[in-house]
């Protein structure tokens, strides 16, 4: 209860702020109708007609909540279109674009956070390999993700290779770097005692490796873990942006935001945040399970 | 127990080992030479940065003398270690959180391949030598510094070496349980007639266990005197207070003064 408070009151603050926001940025658009009609607006007129135009600079809360409400329960349960009328998931709805991003998001990162952990592997073993990997790895990152993403699904189309595949690689390319990073520094973690302890056992290097490396890097690979899905994330809705896709959160933005559907980008920002934010929990709580079960108290 | 007959279980023939660091060669150990029987418990006292865990360090095959021979159960430091023939314990208990008292203690025998039933069989009677009987289940937190380094002596115990090497293990402790501690380590030495090489700032402690106290001046180290005890092998804790003792403690002070006025 203690920490539901704070909570709730950054969160009422925030849509506070976010109604104050809306009303001033939207307020020159009602007054422009106004003049054009040339009638005069009182400033309750102002009020009510800011926070409910069809498409406002900056939608209001309440606005964008409906929106979510009808593109997903709604949507499903009472539309033409939905589960339950056809059941499949209707593609105007935000579940659907949601999970086609969620599954790519899934894969690249899986495929992302096996490859750090193997090129941490690597690197912690080989001194060649860490001196010749890591420059690279570094540099990959500093590529801005917003030019590499369209290139990469160009590419992979003109080979036939279309949809999940191609968002996931760029969802890989991201998170692969947070968990090579965090798990280079886990593997290091022991020190030169343990390390010396192990050596007078006249251990193996695969010996240290699963007994004592592999099990200090765990605390390390949740933390890259939670940076890694929320990098993933990232590069699957970047995937999506570049002109051809269809579903997924991000093909959702890009619609929104030609046709000035602006209540609708909102609705699929808050989707893709809340998406994110329970990527991380989940991954949260499989670390309190696993460091648990390891006598570990985080 | 002490056999004159048999070759010496350590010998060191004019050890010198030179460190290179960024600051140039520092000289940590010069012309030492020593041996040490079966079933001897040898301390190692000095002031700091005198060598003495470089010295234990050498034995152990974790640094490698520069000059000089150094033989372990006849053969060398490396060949030594491959067939088991020491437990170290160092100042830290270093055992793994995430293993329970008895995972750590069963540590090394996983990595020499002894079967689960051996090693479930090992763990209950070196768990009882330290007197940690009931404590397996326990992780290490749940568990106090002193219980702690009991455990890591265990570990050292577990697979059968002759020859117990121990850095500082209860430098970390407080004094209370520190005597218990070389208690029951004498008593331990006792029943399993091991080689015992252990290093320490304390000159009581060095006088309570040793049969042979290696006293060491710094820079370079070397030996400044070594002392054989004749105090008998049973030693309650209030023969600290005999003339013996005193005398020895008082020889042990004295050769730590003359390596000091080098300085
Ligand atoms: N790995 C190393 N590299 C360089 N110099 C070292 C290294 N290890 C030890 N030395 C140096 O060798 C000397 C002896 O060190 P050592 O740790 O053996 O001393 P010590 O007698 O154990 O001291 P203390 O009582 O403080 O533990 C010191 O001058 C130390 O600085
Ligand atoms: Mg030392």
């Amino acid at each position: 209860m203690k920490s539901v408070l704070p909570i709730l009151t950054v969160l009422f603050a925030l849509v506070l702020i976010w109604y104050g926001a809306a009303i001033g940025l939207n307020a020159q658009w009602t007054r422009d109708q106004a003049a054009r009609a040339g009638v005069e607006v009182s400033f309750s007129d102002i009020l009510s007609d800011t926070l409910s135009q069809a498409r406002p600079k900056l939608p209001a809360p309440h606005q964008v909540a409906v929106e979510l409400y009808q593109s997903t329960w709604d949507e499903e349960v009472n539309g033409r279109r939905g589960i339950v009328a056809t059941g499949t998931l209707s593609n105007r709805s935000l579940i659907y674009h949601g999970w086609v991003t969620l599954s790519a998001t899934m894969l690249g990162f899986a495929f992302g956070t096996g490859l750090g952990i193997l090129l941490a592997v690597g690197i912690v073993h080989s001194k060649a390999m860490d001196m010749s990997f890591m420059p690279w790895a570094i540099a990959s990152q500093t590529v801005p993700i917003l030019a590499i993403a369209p290139m990469v699904i160009v590419v992979l189309a003109s080979i036939g290779i279309k949809g999940l595949i191609p968002k996931a690689i760029i969802a890989a390319y991201l998170s692969f770097f947070p968990v090579l990073v965090g798990m280079v520094k886990g593997f290091r973690a022991p020190d030169t005692m343990q390390l010396d302890l192990l050596k007078t056992y006249n251990a193996s290097r695969f010996g240290t490796f699963w007994r004592l490396r592999l099990p200090s890097s765990v605390p390390y690979l949740f933390a890259s873990l939670k940076v890694g899905i929320a990098a993933a994330l990232v590069g699957t809705i970047v995937g999506e942006l570049p002109a051809g896709a269809s579903a997924g959160l991000g093909a959702r933005l890009l619609s929104g935001s030609y046709y000035g559907q602006t209540i609708q980008i909102w609705a699929a920002l808050l989707a893709a945040a809340a998406l994110a934010a329970g990527l991380v929990v989940i991954v949260g709580v499989i670390e309190r399970i696993v460091l648990g079960r390891m006598g570990m108290r985080s | 127990m002490k056999d004159m007959s048999s070759p010496p279980v350590i010998e060191a023939k004019g050890i010198g080992l030179i460190f290179q660091t960024d600051d140039g060669p520092v000289e940590a150990l010069k012309d030492i030479s020593l041996a040490i029987g079966r079933g001897e418990f040898v301390s190692f006292i000095g002031p700091s940065g005198c060598g003495k865990t470089t010295f234990l360090r050498a034995i152990a095959a974790l640094e490698h003398p520069t000059s000089g021979t150094l033989t372990v159960n006849g053969m060398s430091p490396e060949e030594a270690r491959r067939s088991r023939a020491y437990g170290y314990v160092f100042q830290a208990a270093g055992l793994y959180p995430w293993r329970t008292i008895a995972g750590n203690v069963q540590l090394p025998l996983e990595i020499m391949g002894f079967s689960r039933a051996e090693r479930a069989e090992r763990v209950r009677k070196v768990l009882d030598l330290v007197d940690l009987g009931g404590f397996g289940k326990k992780f290490p937190w749940q568990l106090s510094g002193g219980m702690q380094q009991r455990a890591s002596i265990a570990r050292a115990l577990a697979f059968d070496a002759d020859i117990l090497l121990m850095d500082e293990p209860f430098g970390a402790l407080d004094e209370i349980v520190r005597d218990r501690l070389n208690e029951e380590l004498l008593k331990l030495w006792n029943e399993t007639g091991k080689t015992i090489g252990f290093v320490t700032h304390s000159i009581p402690e060095a006088v309570y266990l040793s049969t042979k106290i290696v006293v060491m001046s710094p820079r370079p180290g070397r030996i400044a005197d070594v002392i054989e005890s004749p105090l008998p092998r049973e030693r309650p804790l209030d023969i600290r207070d005999s003339p013996e003792f005193l005398e020895i403690a008082h020889r042990v002070r004295e050769g730590l003064r003359a390596g000091h006025a080098y300085d």
